[in-house]
């Protein structure tokens, strides 16, 4: 598998408006890129045509040698192979912890339970929250709750990993055990690609930063653009950052 | 003007007021049991993408949240008895109870489904879970859970509206008081005996519930708090 996640010239529109305007992007396996912009400029669009939340009008959408847009797609089979988090969380309320990370590999893997709950107290540890297993949502912080969310991904062994303003929600000092579980996975091979608003962690973990303006990759490169960006908007995009 | 409670003369009836309250008990069973499953299927044919399956769920709510319960016993048992469909008394009245708690079990089951965040579902998708999974496992159980304490009460109203039935002659609790005072004359002590034996039978189901509740949703019973 030479790349992981290709788009090209994606375009998407809701009702009249064009909010993807013929984005092109390629992510190769294990690497690690940073989507950012400012609000509205289409990087949760973008994540959410990767595994077929959204529909796009025209262009190629390429995960693990499969077609997104093609309409023999095996949606549950994508996916498996993509995971995503979301800025709010979306654990489900009514499960333990331990419950919403086994939910579904049992379902669609049919593991037995005994195995669900093993897998999830591995995916706890890889996210520190292994005394939580048997607690409910609403038991946790907001930081806890996006770390055992991450952990519920995890556990259906996806090959890339999606990740929308995660740490959004967050108080600062809740970001910071966030980031330093997604760092330790982006270290481990994890093929991810990350909406952010944390400069500091796109240029620690990111190995390809992408500038996204109204609906196209405006500018990319390495986290060096960070530092010397080429185009105005991106200067004036960190300029209001920082 | 003094009135002087006698029950003496209503001890021997005893019998008949307990096979009242039972058979008004097993009334309400039934009527929970079936008009949960119609609850259920009601909520998600009105939610449905299926037009006529939206528009015949919506009809048969309003239909019978808008016309009094005892009209639809008579139209059960003497409206379909002049078409020639006959049904026993026990039948008759069990299926007008489950008809009418049926209707409004679909609207609070259908404001639990609704009170599910569709972000909810995306989360659930994302994982793969098949359309079916998602409707059972993130939809459905938090709702029930959610609606439980309105789904419950009810039912508890349904059986005391049961009473109804005894305009058909069902040989439920309220039909027996009024057999048994149209033979003793002591209808204030009967209906003070069938009130006591309504409240009764109204904690004893209440008991039953909450029982059920803390069985169903563990959630609710480790945190006592509502989803
Ligand atoms: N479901 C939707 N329906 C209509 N418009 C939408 C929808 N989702 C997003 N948009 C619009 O698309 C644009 C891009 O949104 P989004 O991808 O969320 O941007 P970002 O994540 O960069 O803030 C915004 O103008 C937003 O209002
Ligand atoms: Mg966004």
């Amino acid at each position: 598998m030479s790349v992981a996640v290709k788009l090209e010239d994606v375009h998407k529109s809701f009702g009249a408006v064009e909010v993807l305007k013929g984005v092109s992007f390629e992510v190769a396996p294990g690497e690690v890129v940073a989507i950012i912009g400012r609000s509205g400029s289409g990087k949760s669009t973008a994540l959410r045509c990767i595994n077929r939340l959204e529909k796009v009008q025209s262009g190629v959408i390429e995960v693990c040698e499969r077609q997104v847009n093609d309409a023999k797609l095996d949606l549950r089979a994508l996916r498996q192979d993509v995971g995503i988090v979301f800025q709010s969380y979306n654990l489900f309320p009514h499960l333990t912890i331990a419950e919403n990370i086994m939910l579904a590999p049992r379902r669609v893997k049919h593991i037995t339970r005994a195995a669900g709950r093993a897998l999830a107290l591995e995916k706890l540890a890889q996210v520190g929250l292994e005394e939580k297993i048997d607690a409910y949502p609403e038991q946790l912080s907001g930081g806890q709750q996006q770390r055992v969310a991450i952990a519920r991904s995890l556990a259906m062994s996806p090959r890339v990993m999606l990740f929308d303003e995660v740490t959004s929600a967050l108080d600062p000092h809740l970001t910071g055990e966030v980031l330093r579980v997604m760092e330790t996975l982006a270290k481990g091979g994890m093929t991810m690609i990350v909406v952010t608003h944390e400069m500091g962690f796109a240029r620690r973990a990111a190995d390809r930063v992408i500038y996204m303006h109204m609906g196209t990759v405006w500018e990319s490169g390495s986290a060096d653009i960070l530092t010397n960006p080429q185009t105005p908007e991106l200067q004036d995009f960190l300029a209001n950052e920082l | 003007m003094t009135y002087q409670l006698d029950f003496t003369s209503l001890g021997a009836y005893w019998p008949q007021f307990l096979a009242g309250a039972l058979t008004t008990l097993q009334f309400t069973l039934y009527a929970t049991a079936l008009g949960l499953v119609i609850g259920i299927v009601g909520a998600i044919a009105r939610g449905s993408h299926v037009g006529w399956l939206r528009l015949v769920a919506g009809i048969y709510v309003e239909v019978v949240r808008n016309t009094p319960f005892l009209i639809q016993i008579f139209f059960l048992f003497f409206g379909l008895a002049s078409l020639g469909l006959r049904m026993p008394i026990f039948v008759a009245a069990v299926l007008a109870m489950v008809i009418n708690v049926g209707a409004y079990s679909t609207e609070i089951v259908r404001a639990g489904i609704e009170s599910v965040h569709p972000s909810q579902i995306e989360a659930a998708e994302s994982l793969g879970l098949s359309r079916f999974q998602i409707y059972r496992d993130i939809i459905l159980k938090p709702a029930l859970e959610r609606v439980y304490p309105s789904l419950t009460s009810q039912f508890t109203l349904m059986m005391l509206m049961s009473s109804v039935t005894s305009q058909v002659s069902a040989e439920e609790l309220t039909g027996a008081a009024n057999n048994i005072q149209s033979v003793t004359f002591r209808s204030m002590e009967t209906y003070l005996i069938v009130g006591l034996l309504y409240l009764l039978l109204t904690l004893l189901l209440k008991a039953g519930f909450w029982g059920l509740g803390q069985v169903l949703f563990p959630r609710r019973r480790r945190l006592g708090t509502v989803l």
